[in-house]
């Protein structure tokens, strides 16, 4: 790629060619990614990666049991083992109180555990040594004695009259609710129902679940005495929020720490909190002057850290007979865990699980919300999700599914009937969000043109005669992506906008930074597209920087596919504001009034001699060489971008299934996806995307859960017992695209991260559900497991997936 | 080589060392390692080769996938001395100083990566497959590398970067 170097126009009496955009790598390019060129090498930067002079190696002792008091921690020896520096335990912690540290849901959660152990893989103590394999014997060498407490491991139990208080920490809290939170219009619903011709109802579990991105959490905390200054080299996705947080949790001073986010092996939610992992090493660090590295193993990955999921539904939809939805009642019961550490916006409690049905049309819907404490992880992280908005979207899809069959109506047609119609935007959804745009009906219609709907019908009904059990699942729906806007979204108190800084040099080259961090999206790639759409510069010559606090401006980070709505908006706001500085130098370059000057891609010219114009790279070395006079030099500008509202992708995925009657076991036979996330910076990352995030859907609705024996032992610690599906298994996709852009981002674009996480599931469920429609089976709870397929077709019955009780004392 | 971690002072003495002889990436290399060292940790730590990546520590994620006498093998639960006298060749192997290999290549052309974490472990066993089967079937690629996880891609376009390297090999890409 070549910038366009031609003389100045002011000297030249053609016009030269107007820029292509895609060629330079803008807008709608499927540019290939800069980061690619170190991560094929096996040149990435994780943490794991850095290495640091006099690096001390940090390990966990974690609890074996879910529910024990601690009756006493002895260490000696493990402190007489040689290459031993510290062990920390909660009584240490608490001396510099910070045994326990406020969690993002303005609960308290144990750094080292004091009192109790609350769940099976809690912190408990810590060992600090000169290699981690010395750290690992130390941890072994802690004894601890743990009195057994009754385990609580699902609501149920949570609830009953005499389960086991697990907070018993907390003052004035008499039972294991977490919180009760409600929204809706219960009135107007109750009358919805009482008119209703028929109620449809469904009760379903949206099971545990982990993000476990590939790369596991971890730190290397550095406090240097001498200048009283803390970096910490941490696996965030938000690391300004990591630096408020660890400023209130260390009290240390803000300007003081550094937090520095590398390259990212995945996140995907997973780190987005602040684990006691971080705040042990840190404190090691202080304590022993030296640079302290903890990286956690898979297990404690998969035993501590924020799970995704566990939610419980009650549902019902009133249904008039003509198949119009009059109203959506839903109950829920969310399993928290130990400790209410949902990373999500302080008000609301069960996350945004009420933009249910935004995708239709109805008038009435309310939402009672009970969030238990259970002996289990805590976390409740939006794992690939805009917080909780995949459960919201995943119950929506099975009641609508079954209500359609309780009218004895066709799924599409259902859908259609109720689908928000393309002239009715902006539309107030049932539960009181505004959606922006989407043209609904045309998704559905294309993904059933895709699939061939009516002609799989008939094949099934053919297959069904002689005993193949074959089956198609729909999932419409819009979800809010890009959290804010600021006067409902905050985090901790600090409101949800985000930052682009973008500096022009004087040769025409760039570097940008954003508050946000990529972790496997592609920032680094399509970031410097966006500078390219609005100025011209090619892509290759911006080069795009995050995730140190020291130099990026300050921003929420990138979860709830927030990147793109939030922060990449800021990216195109701060490039404007350089073109607005760029357009008063191109006026005194050109001679003319401001007012005179028309912009086209790279280059202002005067609007009534277009040959007489200057680039967008000439006036950046104006900038710094021969500036206007009164005009401060240099060319630079930083946007905080506050959106007016979410941004509303939608999704109509349809896939087909056989059901093996004999085993119970599902093949996806063809899964076609139509999303519209407005409009497309990189089409090839976006696919990228959407594939990434399917293949998830995939693996949670077929075989990835996290699940609990009635000790509370968790039931898939590792990768043998916690299935992911590989290549081997994973469907193919048929991708598809329909483009609304958003009315209101700057761009035109929409969040894509995680659409296909949300609208997935249900695809794949609600398809394997209909192959066993002639089974008169209305549920099986995710994942749908062989076992659990062939029971419920032999047995003919619902099969639940909730954790077993313990029943024998 | 020096040994393995940085500052190993007072134990030095009382851990049983054993010296190894391994040729990486085609260069002889001699660490003196306790016995109860990773493969994926000498390549990682003692030889600084940190393209190896260890992701589930129990041989299911593939991320630290390296080859041994030219095989695909999981370096996070072979012990660094099995490897004494052997060869490995790690991801910082596959390209030479100017060059990258087809697959390589192959996994930016078609996007076969996201957070680059697993990618250096697909990449070397999509070596493997094609230096056997210069020609393989999607099934093929998609069944090589099933010992291989990723949470970014959906493996969709992982099989797409193989094909296109087994074409770029064969000269028709």
């Amino acid at each position: 790629m070549t910038t366009t170097a031609e003389p100045a126009s002011t000297t030249g009496p053609t016009r030269p060619d107007p820029l292509d955009e895609i060629k330079i790598g803008g807008m709608g390019a499927s540019r290939r990614r800069v980061e690619d060129n170190r991560f094929i090498r096996g040149k990435g930067n994780y943490i794991d990666d850095i290495v640091l002079p006099g690096m001390l190696h940090m390990e966990i002792l974690r609890s074996p049991v879910a529910h024990a008091r601690i009756r006493s921690i002895d260490a000696s020896k493990a402190w007489d083992i040689p290459g031993v520096r510290l062990v920390l335990t909660g009584e240490m912690m608490a001396s510099r109180n910070l045994a326990w540290m406020p969690t993002l849901s303005y609960d308290t959660q144990a750094v080292l555990a004091t009192d109790k152990v609350r769940f099976q893989g809690q912190e408990v103590a810590a060992v600090i040594a000169d290699d981690p394999y010395i750290a690992k014997d130390a941890c072994e060498a802690i004894v601890v004695d743990y009195e057994p407490l009754p385990v609580v491991v699902n609501p149920e139990q949570a609830m009953a009259p005499d389960a086991p208080i697990i907070r018993d920490d907390k003052l004035n809290q008499p039972d294991n609710t977490c919180f009760t939170w409600e929204v809706g219009d219960k009135a107007g619903t109750d009358r919805a129902f009482e008119q209703a011709d028929l109620v449809s109802k469904i009760s379903c579990h949206y099971p545990r679940t982990h993000p476990s991105p590939l790369e596991c959490c971890g730190s290397i905390a550095d406090f240097d005495r001498a200048t009283q200054k803390l970096t910490v080299y941490m696996t965030t996705q938000a690391p300004h929020i990591v630096r408020a947080a660890v400023a209130l949790i260390a009290e240390l001073p803000e300007h003081m720490i550094r937090i520095v986010s590398p390259d990212l092996g995945g996140g995907f939610g997973n780190k987005v909190p602040v684990y006691p992992g971080y705040v042990i090493s840190i404190l090691a660090s202080i304590l022993t002057e030296r640079p302290v590295k903890w990286i956690e193993d898979r297990t404690g990955n998969l035993i501590s850290t924020g799970f995704g999921r566990d939610v419980y539904l009650d549902g019902e939809i009133a249904l008039r007979k003509d198949g119009r939805i009059l109203g959506v009642r839903m109950t829920t019961t969310s399993d928290h865990g130990a400790f209410f550490a949902d990373a999500q916006p302080s008000k609301f409690k069960i996350g945004l699980m009420h933009s249910a049905f935004a995708a239709y049309d109805i008038p009435y819907a309310h939402l009672d919300a009970h969030g238990v404490y259970t002996n289990k992880a805590p976390g409740g992280v939006a794992y690939r999700c805009s917080f909780r908005v995949t459960e919201a979207m995943f119950f929506q899809e099975r009641m609508i599914q079954a209500a359609a069959d309780d009218l004895g109506m066709d799924q599409a047609e259902f859908r259609r009937i109720n689908l928000v119609k393309d002239d009715d935007f902006p539309h107030r959804t049932p539960y009181g969000f505004l959606t922006d745009s989407g043209q609904y009906e045309k998704c559905l219609q294309v993904a059933m043109d895709a699939i061939g709907y009516d002609e799989f019908r008939r094949e099934q009904a053919e297959a069904r005669k002689r005993g193949r059990l074959l089956g198609l699942g729909i999932s419409t729906m819009t979800e809010p992506l890009g959290a804010g806007n600021s006067r409902e979204y905050d985090i901790l108190g600090i409101k949800m906008f985000d930052s682009a800084e973008l500096r022009v040099h004087l040769s025409g080259k760039a570097i940008l930074r954003t508050g946000a961090k990529t972790q496997g999206q592609g920032h680094e790639t399509t970031w410097a597209q966006i500078v390219t759409h609005e100025l011209g510069l090619p892509a290759d010559d911006v080069v795009v920087e995050e995730g140190d606090t020291d130099t990026a401006p300050f921003g929420m980070g990138t979860y709830a596919s927030r990147s793109t709505p939030v922060a990449g908006a800021a990216v195109a706001m701060a490039a404007r504001k350089v073109r607005a500085k760029a357009r008063k130098i191109a006026a005194y370059l050109l001679e003319v009034s401001e007012e005179d000057i028309e912009w086209e891609l790279g280059r202002f010219h005067v609007r009534s001699a277009p040959e007489r114009g200057v680039t967008i790279q000439e006036c950046a070395m104006a900038a710094y060489a021969n500036m206007p006079d009164g005009l401060e030099p240099g060319l630079e500008a930083t946007a905080y971008y506050d959106p007016p509202n979410l941004t509303w992708p939608f999704a109509a995925y349809i896939c087909t299934v056989e059901v093996d009657p004999q085993t119970g076991v599902w093949d996806v036979l063809r899964f076609v996806a139509v999303d519209d996330c407005g409009v497309r910076i990189n089409p090839m990352v976006v696919e990228g995307q959407i594939m990434g995030g399917l293949t998830e859907a995939y693996a949670m609705s077929s075989m990835q859960f996290i699940t609990f024996d009635a000790d509370g032992n968790c039931i898939g610690s590792n990768f043998m017992d916690f299935l992911l599906p590989t290549a081997w298994e994973t469907p193919g996709y048929e991708l598809h695209e329909v483009v609304t852009p958003c009315p209101h981002h700057p761009l035109g674009a929409k969040g894509i991260g995680e659409c296909a996480t949300v609208a997935g599931p249900a695809a794949f469920v609600n398809a394997v559900l209909d192959a066993l429609k002639p089974f008169g089976v209305r549920n099986i709870d995710m994942p749908l497991l062989p076992d659990r397929v062939y029971e419920a077709i032999t047995q003919r019955h619902d099969v639940s997936g909730h954790p077993p009780i313990r029943t024998d004392n | 080589m020096t040994s393995l971690f940085e500052e190993i002072t007072e134990t030095d003495e009382e851990v049983p060392v054993r010296r190894v002889t391994i040729t990486v990436n085609g260069r002889k290399r001699t660490a003196d390692i306790e016995p109860r060292l990773l493969l994926a940790h000498l390549l990682r730590q003692g030889l600084k080769l940190t393209g190896t990546h260890t992701g589930c520590d129990t041989t299911n994620c593939g991320a630290c996938t390296v080859l041994f006498d030219g095989q695909p093998i999981k370096s996070c639960t072979m012990l660094a001395v099995q490897a004494d006298g052997h060869e490995v060749t790690t991801v910082e192997g596959l390209a030479s100083s100017e060059q990258l290999s087809p697959v390589q290549e192959g996994f930016k052309e078609e996007h076969g990566l996201q957070c680059g974490f697993c990618t250096p472990g697909m990449m070397v066993a999509a070596t493997a497959l094609l230096a056997e089967n210069p020609d393989p079937t999607e099934d093929e690629v998609r069944f090589a590398l099933s010992g291989n996880l990723c949470r970014c891609t959906g493996y969709q376009n992982i099989v797409k970067a193989v094909l296109w390297a087994a074409r770029r090999t064969r000269g028709e890409a």
